[in-house]
């Protein structure tokens, strides 16, 4: 199985907690899904767990959401593999604070 | 010379106020975690350097935020707060059984003897404990496992666990109130409670007598007499002298009995503050003057304390978490608005003044006295 260096874009807030600024870049083995992303950046950066899954679910928090190749990935199934251009680091994988309260 | 550190707690981050004891120069540092909703900020009273805050919004869940430096700089810290065991169920809003759901940390209290240790009080309800500074949090579960869990019901802000107060005369008595399952006592460090209602009468309930539902909206003690308790539920101000085992009305002459908050002076323990609000519909100060209100006596005969408080088109509100005092020979009393004001009284209430006229809404207010 090769690495992969996937291209992750976090909300401000979430910028703000990692302190980081820019993408993140994560080298990730194995299959690329929303939920290996998500493990590996609560790994780099222990600020962020609990932030975009509930931690008693499981779940995608509901306003937060996941896009990529100008695509809503929000309601497919945390282990589903995201798109080859993701994986190559062509497309950067999304995570977005919904607009939400007016 | 002494000093005081004010945590502030606001819808859109923390604010720390600093001033000497004069009271009258302030310094505002902050925001702290801008645009994140802050229900509560409190130091340790044995390490005034270790401060707790309580960090949250609604797109990324709860974070905790530890200071070691008085709130120069803060750490995140563990976030996890899991039901422990299988969680059950509580009553919703339309009475059908609806499954504990963590939202949030409402309020901390940070152990009287013990800086790394701190009671993070949730919602929905339930009372959690760490010892080792934020790393961890484990929920003290007989709270939530009290043969009333199943009927315990939200307040219009969500069953939230506001109050926590930790007895300096008995290190097993904690005592804890809930919106809007009332108020308990553990007398066992945590494993036992007992509900502790006996007294409050509340018109919204077919009982009004319950042993539980009651909304309490805050309790407050003072130090040196842990058995004297001052509550203001949702309507009425009541007091205990048995610890909660039994309540009376003290609600006297205020012109509404309704309101959030409630306090007592650092060195009277019978001198009560409270701030009255119109009426469970109309949360701002009745008349659209903001008065605190004191008693000298305990309650039951209140004055109206004005003076630098405006007295014509204000419509705030205080909050249950938004008033506190500094223990300063004479005695200092604040308390923050939902407007963005935190008022500051150096003479125990006589005169006010505002700290800072435009924060986000104020959610909560604590004092540290720093020598």
């Amino acid at each position: 199985m090769t690495g992969h260096a996937v291209r992750v874009v976090l909300p401000a807030h979430l910028k703000t907690l990692a302190q980081v600024s820019g993408e993140v870049i994560l080298a990730l083995d194995g299959d690329v899904t929303p939920a290996s992303i998500i493990d590996a950046l609560e790994d780099s950066y222990p600020a962020l767990r609990g932030t975009i899954r509930d931690p008693a679910t499981g779940r995608r928090r509901p306003f937060v959401r996941f896009f990529a190749c100008e695509e809503d990935l929000s309601h497919r199934a945390l282990d589903e593999s995201l798109p080859p251009a993701v994986i190559s680091g062509t497309e950067a994988f999304c995570i977005i604070g919904a607009m939400a309260g007016g | 010379m002494s000093n005081v550190r004010v945590l502030v707690g606001t819808r859109k981050g923390a604010f720390v106020l600093t001033a000497d004891a004069s009271r009258r120069d302030w310094k505002v540092n902050g925001p702290f975690f801008g645009g994140w909703e802050i229900y509560h900020v409190k130091g340790s009273p044995v390490d005034p350097s270790r401060i707790y805050a309580s960090q949250s919004t609604g797109w990324f869940g709860q974070i905790m935020q530890r200071s070691d430096d008085g709130g120069a700089t803060w750490e995140p810290v563990g976030n996890e707060f899991a039901y422990d065991g299988v969680p059950g169920t509580h009553q919703w809003y339309d009475g059908t059984p609806h499954p504990w759901e963590f939202a949030r940390v409402w309020h901390l209290e940070p152990s009287l003897d013990d800086p790394d240790t701190v009671y993070a009080g949730v919602e929905d309800a339930a009372l959690f404990r760490s010892i080792d500074a934020g790393a961890t949090w484990s929920e003290l579960s007989g709270l939530r496992g009290h043969t009333t869990g199943p009927f315990w019901q939200p307040g219009a802000g969500g069953m939230c666990l506001h109050t926590i107060i930790l007895s300096p005369a008995d290190s097993q008595r904690i005592v804890v109130a809930i919106s809007a399952a009332g108020a308990f006592r553990t007398d066992d460090g945590g494993a036992t409670w007992k509900p502790i209602n006996q007294g409050l009468r509340s018109e919204g309930l077919p009982d009004p007598h319950a042993e539980v539902g009651h909304c309490v909206h805050k309790i407050a003690m003072h130090p040196s007499t842990p058995d004297v308790l001052f509550m203001q539920k949702h309507w009425d101000v009541m007091r205990s002298d048995d610890a909660g085992d039994s309540w009376r009305e003290v609600s006297g002459n205020l012109p509404s009995d309704f309101g959030f908050v409630v306090d007592v002076h650092a060195h009277e323990p019978e001198t009560v503050y409270v701030l009255p609000i119109t009426s469970d519909s109309m949360h701002f100060p009745p008349e659209g003057k903001l008065r605190v209100y004191r008693s000298r006596v305990g309650g039951h005969e209140w004055e109206p304390l004005t003076e630098g408080l405006p007295q014509s088109n204000c419509y705030v509100d205080v909050l249950r978490d938004a008033m506190a005092v500094d223990s300063l020979d004479e005695c200092g009393v604040y308390f923050g608005t939902t407007g963005g004001q935190v008022y500051v009284s150096a003479n125990g209430g006589d005169s006010w003044e505002a700290i800072v006229h435009d924060l986000p809404a104020v959610l909560s207010v604590e004092v540290q006295t720093l020598a």
